[in-house]
This record gives structure tokens, C-alpha cells and sequence, in this order.
């Protein structure tokens, strides 16, 4: 890899590298033309040259000023509206990832992928379909940057963000913490390693530590009291989590919501927060109790009793 | 003015210019003159400009090699918020308005000093006090939060004398809001007869803008530091979510101060080239309603984009449209005074003196600082290229491209004016040039490298980029150099310099209608004002090579 062009790991990185080289195009144009013409003027019209002077064409300045205005007002919507459609393409998740879990401290990076194994400053994903990161941090913002994909997401601490890709190229690409986070921020890097699918199936199938996550989260579901009201036969008033992950809420305050991992998370940790419609708020906050390890394995838990039907 | 007065003003003023009104430390210490306070703060930045550039220098050495080698990571990281710290909030957002504004607007407007001018010393104070208490902080206290204070780094994980620095910070704050308050109040109420809101020069339009700015966006940042205090202090659950606070609420507080700040330090900088421009071309600026029109509608639309900061903090990517578009709107008036500018050297006569080098400079560089802020309005290009040293560049080439070249243009376009001395005018021209070639040298390879994904604030860094950092650091050598240089010509001049005169540009300014050095109380009878200003020609017939007298003057007594 040289140090000026990136590895590109992605369709979409390569569209991206278009976009910029477009940009930087136009952008090379503009400057030269403004360089052409400051420098061309400070040439003949330097003081005492012979260069026609005379009358100054003073009547149609406000004509070539709404000119310039106009143009340049409609070169940059237009830019903008590239852009944008450029970047409506990743507003909506592909269905279907492969999720996996990314928890940011200082200063590290740990991953777990979807069949429980764990990975600290790793990131094994294989290429040819959708994966999505699932992501928090347990202490500072942070910002998984990852250069061969051109993509970035700020890692927030108490909240989850997302950032999904298709890769398209097996190799070994820079993972990187790219919002100050510290001391040692900058040794905050890592391996983003991408295979082929039955590279990565062998890979993950040999890694010791491989758990199913979410029967560890029906163990701490059932342990931690969960099961004593949300059961069916249970005898509390509690909504059924059957069919809940990817399904709209109604709640008691009459917004409704989808339910995706943070509202999960945020119905453990701060109940009050979201209430069903139909239920009174009589949940205990676990917040302390549930660490963000076991979080993913409840949340894991919740998110197999809605995969029997069709997700959204 | 006619000659008569002329010689009327220089026998009446002869052992009263202002230099000569005082000569001990105290007649300075305690002066309400705002030539005086201009000058207090001007030997004020350049100090902390010299703090704030060791500081910088030591992450330059440092990043000569990949290894993370020369400092540790708590001395890297403290280093670079001090550079940050000071070059922001020292320096930059003070630098042209509190020092060549200071002593310029109120002679531009023919009056005879600020509307407040003991508000104007006491704005001074503040700044040294909360200056020099955030500077001991960071240093003594080993504040490494960077200048922006994300939290809940800041409020609950940094380990350094944070609540001290911010504290220092909120202080001069408070100047700030005085400046800006006082520059507004004296050009509402103290412009001379005459002298009509569309008759003033486009400096004084620029610190008009760049003072509205001020006062409607510092006390945001105040807000904003006193919450970080008041959560790490008091422990108040404000943005720490262990507490049920909220992170991005700190971004949304902070970026609605500090984009309008990138302003507040550029709109000055518009000024000073827009007189520069006329006066080396000997031209009326092109489009001159427009141009008060662009710097107006940049200071309002600069307060709705500061979401630009926040395309991957995890803000709706709705959000993220809007903020985006309006991004790429408040470019458009950027753009129009570039054109504008170079529309005004049509026809000109143009000559080539230290000041119009560096205006030139000023429009190079913020017209490629300019444009790489569409790279970075632009949401998808702005995911890649934020917090990297893309961003790194390209606020360097509006800030230190742009302002800094500015202010060193209007430094010696007025040296002059301010000292009644000529500083040597080869050296000065090679300086701006050795600046502007130091500059790229410094700057251009950080594009590079922050396209090719090398992150911002990195002590040790993967060693592809080490070529592009040495570059760098070359070029920074060479800015040192070409920073230094002026230091050293300009306080030569103060003792062997050449008399000026009053007016060597023949320039049609009102400050230049009275003596170099000012008298006391500027002019010697109030001046009436009977054109427009910039009347270097006359109307719609293009300058004569020979007669560098303008057609008239602003102003008469």
C-alpha cells in the first residue's frame, strides 16, 4: 500500500474514490481558473503597462454579478444534491447483515461476532454480504474509522450507533480510533480483516470461546428475573417480548417506536424511558446489574424470539 | 484635506501623536486611547502566537517519525491542545479585531475614540488575566482535552486541570463580548458627518459583522464551559450518560459557538484585503454593495451550519441533510468575494508592495480553503475525511492561509500609520513570500494524508504517512522562519525606518487624512465626510499610470 491512495476494500469505496476525484476535479478547475485570472491581471494590468484602460464597462456590473451569484449558487446545490444522493444510498440498512458487536474502551477494541467468539483490537468480517456493526462504548466518545472502506462512526457511550458495508476484497486494512479519546488514543488501532466466506466460516468455527449468544442470554434471562414476569404464565403484568425486536411499540405516552437494540437496551437499563402502551411502569432499572458483555447476550436472546417471523 | 490643514494638523500635533502622549509604562497600563489598547494587544497576541507555535513546533518534531519517540503521549497530547487553546482563542479570534480594529475603526469613521473606551482597557485586562490563567493551567495543570473539550472526556475521564483552563477560557470571553459590544455601539452612534452606513470602508463592515458575531455567539460558549465545570465539578448530570446525561449535547453548544468563531476570525481578514485590493490597484472594489451584503449574510447563515462539525456523531442523517445544504449555501457569498476581489485588479494599476503580496496570498489560500469546505459539506466525503488530517488542512488554509496572511497584510499596510515608519520593503517582500511557500509546504501534504485515512491528534501513526509528515514538518521549519522575520524587520524599522509621511499609499481612507503617527485624539478638528470611499478614479474611467492621487479623498476637516 502507498501512502497516497488508501486501499480500497468496497464497491462503495471505489464509488466514493470517484466522488472525490470528481470533486477534487472541479474543485483543481476553479482553482486554476481563479489563479489563470488573479495572475494574468497582476501582469497586464501591472502599473504603467500598455494594456487597453480607458473607460470602465461600469453598466453591466450588476449583470455580471447576478450572473456569478446565480452560477455559483446553482454549481454548489448541485454539488450538494450529488452528495446527497450519494449518501441516501447508506441511509437504510441492508436486511439481512451479519451483526456484530463492537465495544469501545480506552483504549481498545472489543468485538464480538455473532457466534460468541471474542476479538480484542480485531475485526474479522467476511466478504460478499451485508455486515453491520452494532456499537457503543463503555467509558468516552470514540470513532471506528475504517480507511479501506471509507467509512467512520462516532462510538458514543450509552447509546448505540451503526455502520454497515459490503466488502469485496479479502486482506488486512487499518482499524483505527479516530476521536481523541486520551492518552493513548493513537495506539487505539487495530486489524479490520476481511475473508472470503468460507475463510471466515473456518476461522470462526476454530476460534475457541464460540458460545451461542443467545442461549447464554435465555441462562441470564431466566437468573436474572426476567422470566419471573415477562413469561406468558407469569401472573405480573408485563408485556410478552415474543415478536418485539423489529416490530413497532406503542407507548403509553402515545409516540410509537421501532424496536431496534438501543430501545431494547434503554428498556433494561432505564424503564421509565419508553413505557408500553397498556402497561404501567413498574419495571426495575437494571441499570449496574447488566454489563454491556451480557447486554449483547440479552439482547441476542430477544432478538431469536422475533426471528421465527418475518423480520421488517 | 488641503494642504493648508495638513500642515495646520502636523505643527498643532507636532509633540502630541499619540506615541508621545506618555512615555512610562503606567501611561500605557492605564490608557483609554485605542491606539494604545490596539497596541497593548497586539505586543498581547504575538506573544501567545510565539507560545502557541513552540507548542506546535515540538508536535512538528515529534511527528517527523512514526514512532511516537521524542515526547510521551501525555506531553503529545497537552502540547496540542495548548497550540489549539491558544492559536484559537489568543490569537486568532482576537488578532485582527482587538488589535488593527482597535486602532483603526474609530479613525475610519472620523471619530475620536470607541464609544467605551475605558470598557476597551478593562476588555484588555480580561484578556490577559483569563489568557495567561488558561495558559499556566494547561502547562502546570497538563490539560489535554484538545481545544474542543469533547464530553464526557473532559468532564469525567481527562485527568488534567480542565475545569481551570475552561475557566481561562470564559474569561476571555468576556473581552470578546466587551470588544464586540463596543465596536457596534461606535459605529451606530460615532461615525463623522457625512459618513453613511454605505459610505464605510469594507473593514469596518467586516468588524461590524465579526462584532455581531461575538456578541450573539461567546456567551454560547460560555454557557457551554460553565456546564462542563458545574459536571465536573459539582458532578451535575449534564452530559456524562453513566448519569442519564447526554454526550452530543456538549457538540450541539460548542459547534454553534465555534463555527460562527471560524468567522469571527475570518470576516476581519475580508476586510482588510477588500482595502489593501483597492488601494495596490488603485480601484474602486468591484461590487461594493455586495460585498457588505456577502459579509452580512455570512455572519447570519454561519450560525445555522455548525451541525457540519457532527456528520458522524450519530445525529439523524436528516439532520445531516440540512445542515449540509445550508453548508453549501453559505459558500456561495465566500465565493462571491473572491470573484469580486479579482474583479477589482481589472483595469487596475496594479503594484506589488509587501501588503498586496500577502493579500494575494490571503486569496490563493482561502479560495483552496474554500473549496475543500465543500469536500467536507459533502456528508459521504466528510465520513472518510473528518478527524483526519484532511480537516486538519483545510481549516489551516482558512485560519493561518486566510487570517493569518491577512493580518500580516494589514500589519504592514498600516505599519506606517501606526509608527510613522517604513519598515524595509525587500525583506518584507520576501517574507510574504517565503510564507506563502512555507505555508503549502506545511499544509498541502496534510490533504494528502488525510485522504489516505492518516486520523488527527496522533502521537504514534502508521508509517506510510511518515513521508507526508516530514514534509510537513520542513514546511513548518520555513513558517518559522517567515514568521520570524517580521518580528525582526518591523521592531527594526520602529528605530531605523524611514519617516512615512502621513499617507505614503495615497490612500483615500479617513485614518490616513490625519498624521502618521495619530495625534492624540486622531484628527485635529472633526472630519466631514463627502464621497464614498475607494474613489481612486473617477467614476466609470480607469487609473492613470502616473497619478497615484485619487480622485478624492474620503473626508475634509
Amino acid at each position: 500500500m502507498t501512502g497516497a491512495f488508501p486501499a480500497t476494500a468496497s464497491a462503495y469505496a471505489g464509488e466514493w474514490d470517484r466522488f472525490f476525484f470528481m470533486l477534487t476535479a472541479i474543485s483543481g478547475l476553479i482553482v486554476l481558473a481563479i489563479f489563470i485570472v488573479i495572475v494574468g491581471f497582476s501582469i497586464r494590468y501591472r502599473r504603467g503597462s500598455k494594456a487597453k484602460r480607458g473607460m470602465l464597462p461600469g453598466a453591466i456590473t450588476n449583470e455580471i454579478e447576478l450572473g456569478w451569484t446565480s452560477a455559483t449558487a446553482i454549481v454548489f446545490v448541485f454539488l450538494f444534491w450529488w452528495a446527497a444522493v450519494d449518501q441516501l444510498k447508506n441511509v437504510v440498512p441492508p436486511g439481512h447483515a451479519l451483526e456484530i458487536h463492537v465495544l469501545a474502551k480506552q483504549w481498545m477494541w472489543k468485538v464480538q461476532q455473532p457466534n460468541g467468539v471474542r476479538e480484542i483490537d480485531e475485526l474479522h468480517a467476511p466478504v460478499g454480504r451485508p455486515v453491520r456493526l452494532i456499537m457503543t462504548s463503555q467509558d468516552v466518545i470514540h470513532s471506528l474509522f475504517l480507511p479501506a472502506l471509507r467509512l467512520k462512526q462516532d462510538v458514543l457511550p450509552g447509546r448505540y450507533t451503526y455502520l454497515w458495508f459490503t466488502a469485496d476484497k479479502p486482506g488486512v486494512y487499518h482499524l483505527l480510533c479516530s476521536e481523541f479519546c486520551g492518552t493513548e488514543h493513537s495506539r487505539m488501532t487495530g486489524r479490520l480483516v476481511l475473508m472470503t466466506a468460507a475463510d471466515y466460516a473456518r476461522w470462526s468455527a476454530a476460534q475457541p470461546g464460540a458460545e451461542d449468544l443467545a442461549a447464554d442470554g435465555e441462562k441470564l434471562f431466566r437468573s436474572l428475573g426476567c422470566s419471573g414476569c415477562h413469561a406468558p404464565q407469569s401472573s405480573v403484568h408485563a408485556p410478552d417480548l415474543n415478536n418485539v425486536y423489529g416490530h413497532k411499540v406503542q407507548l403509553s405516552d402515545g409516540r410509537s417506536i421501532v424496536a431496534d437494540e438501543a430501545y431494547l437496551r434503554d428498556s433494561i437499563l432505564l424503564p421509565q424511558k419508553d413505557v408500553v402502551a397498556g402497561f404501567d411502569p413498574i419495571m426495575p432499572s437494571f441499570r449496574g446489574i447488566v454489563g454491556d458483555g451480557d447486554m449483547v447476550k440479552l439482547i441476542a436472546y430477544l432478538k431469536s424470539l422475533a426471528s421465527k417471523r418475518e423480520r421488517p | 484635506m488641503s494642504d493648508a490643514a495638513l500642515v495646520y494638523v502636523r505643527h498643532q500635533d507636532k509633540e502630541q501623536n499619540y506615541l508621545q502622549a506618555g512615555h512610562t509604562l503606567g501611561s500605557w497600563l492605564t490608557s483609554t486611547d485605542h491606539k494604545r489598547i490596539g497596541i497593548l494587544y497586539a505586543l498581547a497576541i504575538t506573544f501567545f502566537f510565539f507560545i502557541g507555535g513552540i507548542a506546535v513546533g515540538l508536535v512538528r518534531i515529534e511527528l517527523m517519525s512514526p514512532n511516537g519517540d521524542f515526547l510521551t503521549d501525555d506531553a503529545y497530547n497537552r502540547l496540542f491542545t495548548l497550540h489549539g487553546i491558544v492559536m484559537v482563542w489568543f490569537f486568532l479570534v482576537p488578532s485582527i479585531p482587538a488589535t488593527l480594529g482597535n486602532f483603526l475603526l474609530p479613525m475610519m469613521i472620523g471619530a475620536k475614540d470607541v464609544a467605551f473606551p475605558k470598557i476597551n482597557l478593562l476588555s484588555w485586562y480580561i484578556f490577559i488575566v483569563g489568557a495567561c490563567f488558561a495558559v499556566v493551567s494547561i502547562v502546570a495543570g497538563g490539560v489535554d482535552t484538545g481545544w474542543t473539550f469533547y464530553t464526557p472526556f473532559s468532564t469525567m475521564f481527562s485527568n488534567g486541570d480542565v475545569i481551570a483552563a475552561a475557566a481561562g477560557v470564559f474569561i476571555v470571553g468576556f473581552s470578546s463580548i466587551a470588544t464586540g459590544v463596543n465596536f457596534i455601539t461606535t459605529v451606530h452612534m460615532l461615525r463623522a458627518p457625512g459618513m453613511t452606513w454605505f459610505r464605510l470602508p469594507l473593514f469596518v463592515w467586516a468588524i461590524y459583522a465579526t462584532s455581531v458575531v461575538m456578541v450573539l455567539a461567546t456567551p454560547v460558549l460560555a454557557m457551554s464551559l460553565l456546564l462542563i465545570i458545574a459536571e465536573r465539578w459539582l458532578g451535575m448530570p449534564i452530559f456524562n450518560p453513566a448519569n442519564g446525561g447526554d454526550p452530543i449535547l456538549f457538540q450541539h453548544l460548542f459547534w454553534f459557538y465555534s463555527h460562527p468563531a471560524v468567522y469571527i476570525m475570518v470576516l476581519p481578514a475580508m476586510g482588510v484585503v477588500s482595502e489593501i485590493f483597492a488601494c495596490f490597484a488603485r480601484r474602486r472594489v468591484f461590487g461594493y454593495a455586495m460585498m457588505v451584503y456577502a459579509m452580512m449574510s455570512i455572519a447570519v447563515i454561519g450560525f445555522f451550519v455548525w451541525g457540519h462539525h457532527m456528520f458522524v456523531s450519530g445525529q439523524s442523517q436528516y439532520a445531516n441533510f440540512v445542515f449540509s445544504f445550508l453548508s453549501f449555501i453559505v459558500a456561495v457569498p465566500s465565493a462571491i468575494k473572491v470573484f469580486n476581489w479579482t474583479a477589482t485588479l481589472f483595469r487596475g494599476q496594479i503594484t506589488f508592495e509587501a501588503p498586496m503580496l500577502y493579500a494575494l496570498g490571503f486569496l490563493g489560500l482561502f479560495t483552496i480553503g474554500g473549496l475543500t469546505g465543500l469536500f467536507l459539506a459533502s456528508v459521504p466525503i466528510d465520513v472518510h475525511v473528518t478527524d483526519t488530517y484532511f480537516v486538519v488542512a483545510h481549516f489551516h488554509y482558512i485560519m493561518v492561509g486566510g487570517s493569518v496572511s491577512a493580518f500580516f497584510a494589514g500589519l504592514h499596510f498600516w505599519w506606517p500609520k501606526i509608527t510613522g515608519r517604513l519598515y524595509s520593503e525587500a525583506w518584507a517582500r520576501f517574507a510574504a513570500i517565503v510564507m506563502f511557500l512555507g505555508f503549502n509546504t506545511t499544509f498541502m501534504p496534510q490533504f494528502i494524508m488525510g485522504y489516505a485515512g492518516m486520523p488527527r491528534r496522533y502521537h504514534v501513526y502508521p508509517p506510510e504517512f511518515q513521508i507526508w509528515h516530514v514534509m510537513s514538518s520542513v514546511g513548518a521549519l520555513v513558517l518559522f522562519v517567515a514568521y520570524t522575520l517580521p518580528l525582526i524587520y518591523l521592531t527594526w524599522s520602529l528605530f531605523y525606518g524611514k519617516k512615512a509621511g502621513d499617507n505614503p499609499w495615497a490612500a483615500t481612507g479617513l485614518e490616513w487624512q490625519t498624521a502618521s503617527p495619530p495625534p492624540k485624539h486622531n484628527f485635529a478638528e472633526l472630519p466631514h465626510v463627502k464621497a464614498p470611499p475607494y474613489r481612486y478614479h473617477p467614476d466609470r474611467q480607469a487609473p492613470e499610470a502616473e497619478d497615484r492621487k485619487p480622485e478624492t479623498q474620503q473626508g475634509a476637516m
